[in-house]
């Protein structure tokens, strides 16, 4: 119906606007009142984007022409100016309009003064240039008798002013404060509110002239006065207490309707400042008995009071329990607010409903059996069909629970599972909820039911978590340790402020990582950046400066663990962090309803302590200790995190070894599938955790601890050598933070860590004995000895028979790829004429070693065969092909075939530069390639994905400069390439740069080949905690196998 | 708050304020990404939204739509009755609001916000008195502008509505919705399908 009035609209306007464009500026004044009304019109004609685009273009060209011209009298310039903002609004730029809204706040008349004040509060931004030449203005209209000018001065400052100059204006606004006009009192409080968020330090002085504004006569200057006091208080609550008697007498007055009718609302006194006093009184009576018992009985009034049954009652009464459950308790009080809670949840209206169910998400910590009472209503809020709403509910399910009942319950979300009109989010949410009532449950038909439909679902989030499900199902023990029935999981005390990671964090930065920015500062950052990149010489960036305790690097994923699950379990000890901009990330997969993990999750950041936290986790599984007390335990064993992932070897094989049995029908079956795709893959791991098995299979945990960390510190040095990585990046702790994709790809960082030992069973050949087991271990013995110095991968076997077994595994020479075959001779009779040959390929030119043939292999010795391997044209995968023959006891000569796979990785070396070099570098070069990636929160931090891609792809990481970062490498024999990283959001911008046109192109696909890797295998991480627990880490790894 | 956002069944912006420094190209994105979610959303959905990290408060008025993106302490509930309060304080400065009012004098709808919102805070909740402070300012202007004429009081003479000549009579198009009355009470005019349980529970 709108668009035919939207045409009948417009059935003049075409005229109006001809007349206009054929006459001048001048000639247009008769007309100008109603022009607004004409572009307006015209514009709702339109059919298509195009000519809107011609008609506002058409229009501004006008409007520029008029606003310059000298004979624009201030009353056109007025109209000029309404129509420019609604160009702007429109999204066309006006900007050559914005000198002159600043031209007609000064010079208008009223009239005009406000058009252009206004136009000057939606056109310009706080840090405008431009703004600068408003402050002569808003000095003189502040000192103006007209109350309408000062009133017009004073909004303005309040919405956009330029923070250096507060100065100038801050004595003239003080002075407003004693004026006899209350609007003008009022106003001047807010400006000074105002002032106060963008430059707290500036008003320091005047804090005193706060306690006057908050006498005041005038209520609605009070009023205004409590902003500046509820941010005040909530910066420094303890400062303020001596204020909460009057807050409790001021909102007395207003409950007991004292005020004047004006500041009814619908027959509500003064909602705003109610709910503003609640606030302010929640924050004081926070963990204070003494303040909180003050507030009792007016917190009780008003509880009482509002029994109107009007929106606005409802949002007194919804903030006034949230005051209750966050002063110091009194279960008087907290029935009657569960009471009420009641009352949002029974409601039909589904704006209360669902802050009835946000609200109940606090209720029930402190009283379960509330939940009792509204279980059948939240269970019907599943059917809703507002998504937001089961999401909610979802959160809660598990605190729902009668003992009697978890069966029914599940039966109704089994139903719901299966119906296909659910989103497969809701479904992830869902399965969430089942995997917390099954321990719960006695009988567990449906559980095994849906377990088995859903492993097969080919929703990879929906897979994951019924394969978390799954293992959790067939080890009870372990699942009801982990999701305790009692709900015990609340007591657990977690220290929000992540204190104990403050050495760490310490030490990261005097290792030159960047320290880290809240969330609006990095925002602030990224928009100042410019766009391209600056060629200058790089000086050195890094500094410790900006480190604080608060803000170690982890908080954010606490922050965000907390938020999406959208319960409000750790709101109490999380008051003082950073939430903003984190619900993002959590925003979907994060909604993992499970109190526990959090306490893994918000290390997730830092991983060498979060192997600590999950070994005091899985610690407190067995024996039951406090949780708070490990958490200090952790505290001051600080230089023991960081051989914490030896320490976690110990005891996470000890919880885990009874799981692994029966984790292995499932390992078995995704080993399969994995083979296919990555045979390479396979067989390289089980190389390496048949090696470690070995250690493992001690039973006697203290030894297995002794040893790793031994280990750890051995292997920690050795790769230090083996990789001469920037400094900067490189120590210990950088080398265990990526465990996880290691095992993905092929590149062989052996780190000690749980998952070798988990998956010793997953990715053992079946026919493996022991006997091959000390064969390979041989092998791996036997490595040459430039394996040491250089990067190389790890033994693979390529083919085998029953007298040898042939090996072989790439060195990462310098200057070439040095191939190298070990045959084993398994027989006890010595092998003669043995010879290894390669076939010529085209791409490569193959060069055997001199010195490594050898005619005779002794019984149960191995011989290695060496051939440097050069690359002589590009290409991106290759097969190396060859046979070995020998000849036993005389006898027959026996020939056994095999085949390499190559790729063009396998030539890519770091090239060595510096940032100034690079800068010379980059500009020589003419084959460019650009790529956005998207990345995950998590992951925004740079320095960690240039960890991964210099260990997988060995790069060079040349520099780090804010979120930029900058990588060179180059490909044998001398095709070098350059890097360029930068971090924007959760995008990261790729940039490649080479004399060679094709390198760009597979660089980036092996760049986002391994952030692909690396955000999946994090974001499954954060996601859940028991994967790191538990062998169900190889879920992880199956996925992602499968996936790729 | 950190922004207000007034905009159309059909997807065009009709009022924005912003209380918080974004940069222009960040306004734009947001604007457009919001509107898509909240005009997907059904009549029968609730009110609130979590979205980015802030929390958008909505209400449909006949066509129009009123946006209000908060912060996570932030009382829903109350911001809702601010965007009424809001609609009240427009229905009574033009005498039954309808969204044509409001698009050809947005300077006017921006001027009441300015009263009634400081800096994205409540600054005055009391109808009477925004609406003085309002017309003290409109009738001074119009002191030195010339004449003082009476402000359009419009409860049965929509007919001055500037569009109103151009809408074809007969019942083919009984009221467009930009006709409708954005809030209730006042007679003559139909209000929109959400005017009415805008006041729903009293």
């Amino acid at each position: 119906m709108s668009d035919i009035v939207e045409k009948t609209l417009t059935a003049l306007p075409g005229l109006f606007l001809q007349n206009q464009s054929v006459s001048g500026p001048a000639a247009a004044k008769a007309s100008f009142s109603s022009r607004l009304g004409g572009l307006v019109r015209g514009i709702t004609a339109l059919t298509s984007k195009h000519e809107e685009e011609k008609l506002i273009q058409q229009e501004l060209n006008n409007l520029k022409a008029t606003v310059s011209a000298p004979t624009t009298t201030l009353k056109m310039m007025k109209e000029c100016m309404v129509r420019l903002i609604y160009c702007e609004m429109l999204g066309y730029d006006a900007s050559f309009g914005y000198i002159h809204a600043i031209k007609l706040a000064q010079q208008g008349n009223l009239l005009e003064k406000r058009v252009g004040y206004l136009a000057v509060s939606l056109f310009l931004h706080e840090s405008h240039e431009l703004l600068l030449l408003l402050v002569n203005t808003v000095v003189k209209d502040l000192q103006s008798t007209n109350l309408v000018e000062v009133c017009m001065a004073l909004t303005i400052v309040s919405q956009i002013f330029p923070r250096e100059m507060i100065p100038a204006v801050l004595p003239l606004i003080e002075d407003k404060l004693q004026h006899s006009k209350e609007i003008i009192r009022r106003k001047a409080v807010l400006a000074l509110y105002k002032f106060y968020l963008i430059a707290p330090n500036q008003v320091q002085h005047i804090h005193i002239k706060f306690r006057k504004a908050l006498c005041d006569r005038d209520v609605g200057v009070m009023a205004a006065s409590l902003h500046i006091y509820l941010r005040m208080i909530k910066e420094n609550s303890s400062a303020y207490k001596d204020l909460t008697g009057s807050f409790v007498t001021i909102l007395k007055q207003v409950v007991g309707g004292k005020l004047p009718v004006d500041f009814n609302y619908h027959s509500v006194p003064a909602p705003w400042l109610q709910i503003q006093l609640l606030r302010i009184l929640g924050l004081l009576g926070k963990d204070d008995q003494r303040t909180s018992e003050l507030m009792y009985d007016v917190l009780d009034e008003s509880l009482r009071r509002a029994e109107l049954n009007h929106n606005v009652t409802y949002a007194i009464l919804f903030e006034c329990v949230h005051t209750v459950y966050s002063v110091y308790p009194k279960s008087e009080l907290l029935e009657k607010a569960a009471k009420c809670i009641g009352r949002f949840v029974l409601s039909p209206k589904i704006n209360l409903k669902y802050l009835g169910l946000k609200a109940l998400t606090y209720v029930i910590q402190q009283d379960p059996t509330l939940a009792l009472q509204h279980q059948m209503t939240i269970i019907e809020c599943l059917d809703h069909p507002d998504p937001i709403i089961k999401r909610e509910v979802l959160g809660e399910y598990s605190y729902l629970l009668d003992k009697e009942t978890p069966e029914e319950v599940i039966t109704k979300l089994y139903k719901l599972l299966r119906s296909d009109s659910i989103s497969s989010e809701t479904k992830a949410w869902i399965i969430a909820a089942v995997t917390k009532l099954t321990p719960q449950a006695h009988s567990s038909n449906i559980v095994e039911r849906l377990i088995q439909e859903f492993t097969t679902s080919l929703d990879t989030c929906l897979r994951q978590h019924a394969f978390e499900l799954k293992h959790l199902h067939e080890n009870v023990k372990f699942m009801k340790g982990l999701l305790p029935v009692d709900k015990s999981c609340e007591d657990m005390v977690v220290d929000a402020s992540l204190s104990f990671l403050d050495g760490f964090v310490a030490e990261e930065l005097s290792q030159g990582a960047a320290p880290y920015k809240p969330h609006h500062q990095r925002q602030e950052e990224k928009l100042s950046q410019g766009k391209v990149l600056s060629f200058e010489p790089y000086g050195l960036s890094f500094s410790s400066s900006g480190f604080s305790g608060r803000q170690s690097p982890a908080g954010i994923s606490l922050g965000s663990d907390i938020s999406g699950n959208s319960t409000e379990t750790g709101l109490k000890e999380t008051n003082s962090l950073k939430l903003e901009g984190i619900k993002k990330l959590w925003g979907k997969e994060g909604y993992l309803p499970k109190k526990e993990s959090k306490t893994g999750d918000e290390t997730e950041a830092l991983p060498v302590p979060q192997e600590n936290i999950i070994m005091e986790n899985v610690d407190q599984i067995i024996t039951k200790n406090d949780q708070s007390q490990a958490l200090t335990q952790s505290k001051e064993e600080k230089e023991k995190q960081l051989l914490a992932s030896s320490l976690f070897v110990g005891l996470g094989s000890e919880s885990t070894i009874s799981l692994l049995g029966k984790a292995d029908t499932l390992s078995h079956k995704f080993r399969r599938k994995s083979k296919v795709k990555e045979t390479k893959s396979g067989q390289t791991t089980t190389a390496e955790n048949v090696t470690r098995s070995s250690f493992s299979s001690s039973s006697n945990v203290t030894y297995e601890e002794d040893y790793y960390l031994d280990n750890f510190q051995d292997r920690g040095d050795k790769e230090i050598k083996k990789f001469s990585l920037n400094s900067e990046l490189l120590d210990s702790e950088s080398l265990t933070e990526l465990p996880l994709i290691e095992k993905i790809s092929n590149c062989r960082l052996s780190t000690p860590s749980l998952f070798a030992v988990n998956n010793m069973e997953v990715f053992h050949p079946p026919q493996s004995t022991a006997a091959s087991v000390a064969n390979e271990i041989s092998l791996a013995s036997s490595l040459l000895e430039e394996t040491t110095e250089h990067m190389h991968s790890d033994l693979m076997e390529v083919c085998h028979n029953e007298t040898i077994s042939v090996s072989s595994y790439k060195i990462w020479k310098d200057e070439c790829l040095l191939m190298v075959w070990s045959v084993f001779n398994k027989s006890a009779s010595e092998l003669k004429s043995a010879n290894l040959e390669i076939a010529p390929a085209e791409n490569f030119k193959i060069t055997e070693q001199p010195g490594c043939c050898l005619p005779v292999i002794e019984a149960e010795s191995t011989r290695n065969f060496q051939y440097s391997v050069q690359m002589e044209k590009p290409f991106t995968e290759g097969n190396l092909s060859g046979f070995i023959n020998y000849q036993v006891m005389d006898t027959h000569s026996v020939q056994l075939e095999f085949s390499v796979n190559l790729s063009l990785l396998d030539f890519i070396r770091p090239l060595k530069i510096s940032t100034e070099d690079f800068g010379k570098l980059w500009l020589s070069f003419a084959n460019d390639v650009k790529q956005n990636v998207k990345m995950s929160e998590s992951q925004a931090a740079l320095p960690s994905t240039l960890k991964a891609l210099q260990q997988e792809l060995r790069l060079h990481v040349v520099d780090i400069i804010g979120n930029e970062g900058l990588l060179a490498c180059q490909l044998l024999p001398s095709i070098p390439c350059l890097l360029h990283f930068r971090v924007h959001g959760d995008m990261l911008a790729l940039w490649f740069r080479s004399s060679c046109s094709t390198l760009p192109d597979y660089l980036l696909y092996q760049c986002q080949k391994i952030i692909f890797h690396y955000r999946l295998l994090q974001d499954i991480e954060y996601n859940s905690l028991w994967y790191t627990v538990s062998p169900c880490c190889l879920s992880i790894l199956c996925i992602a196998i499968c996936i790729c | 708050m950190r922004f207000m956002l007034l905009f159309s069944r059909q997807g065009k912006l009709r009022l924005q304020k912003w209380y918080l420094a974004t940069s222009d190209k960040e306004r734009k994105k947001m604007v457009r990404e919001l509107m898509q979610v909240v005009l997907a959303r059904k009549p029968k959905m609730c009110s609130f939204l979590e979205w980015r990290d802030l929390k958008v408060v909505y209400k449909r008025y006949a066509s129009l739509y009123f946006c209000c993106a908060i912060e996570g302490q932030d009382n829903e509930l109350i911001t809702l009755e601010l965007i009424h309060r809001y609609v009240e304080l427009l229905d009574k400065y033009f005498g039954s609001v309808c969204e044509l009012d409001i698009i050809f004098n947005f300077e006017k709808a921006y001027f009441i916000l300015d009263e009634f919102l400081m800096g994205g805070d409540v600054q005055d909740t009391s109808k009477k008195s925004v609406l003085k402070a309002i017309e003290q300012a409109d009738l001074l202007q119009e002191v030195r502008a010339g004449p003082v004429r009476k402000r359009r009081k419009r409860t049965k003479a929509k007919g001055a509505l500037p569009t109103l000549d151009t809408l074809p009579a007969g019942p083919s198009c009984p009221f467009p919705t930009s006709l409708w009355r954005l809030a209730p009470k006042a007679p003559g005019w139909p209000a929109g399908p959400q005017a009415l349980t805008a006041r729903g529970g009293r």
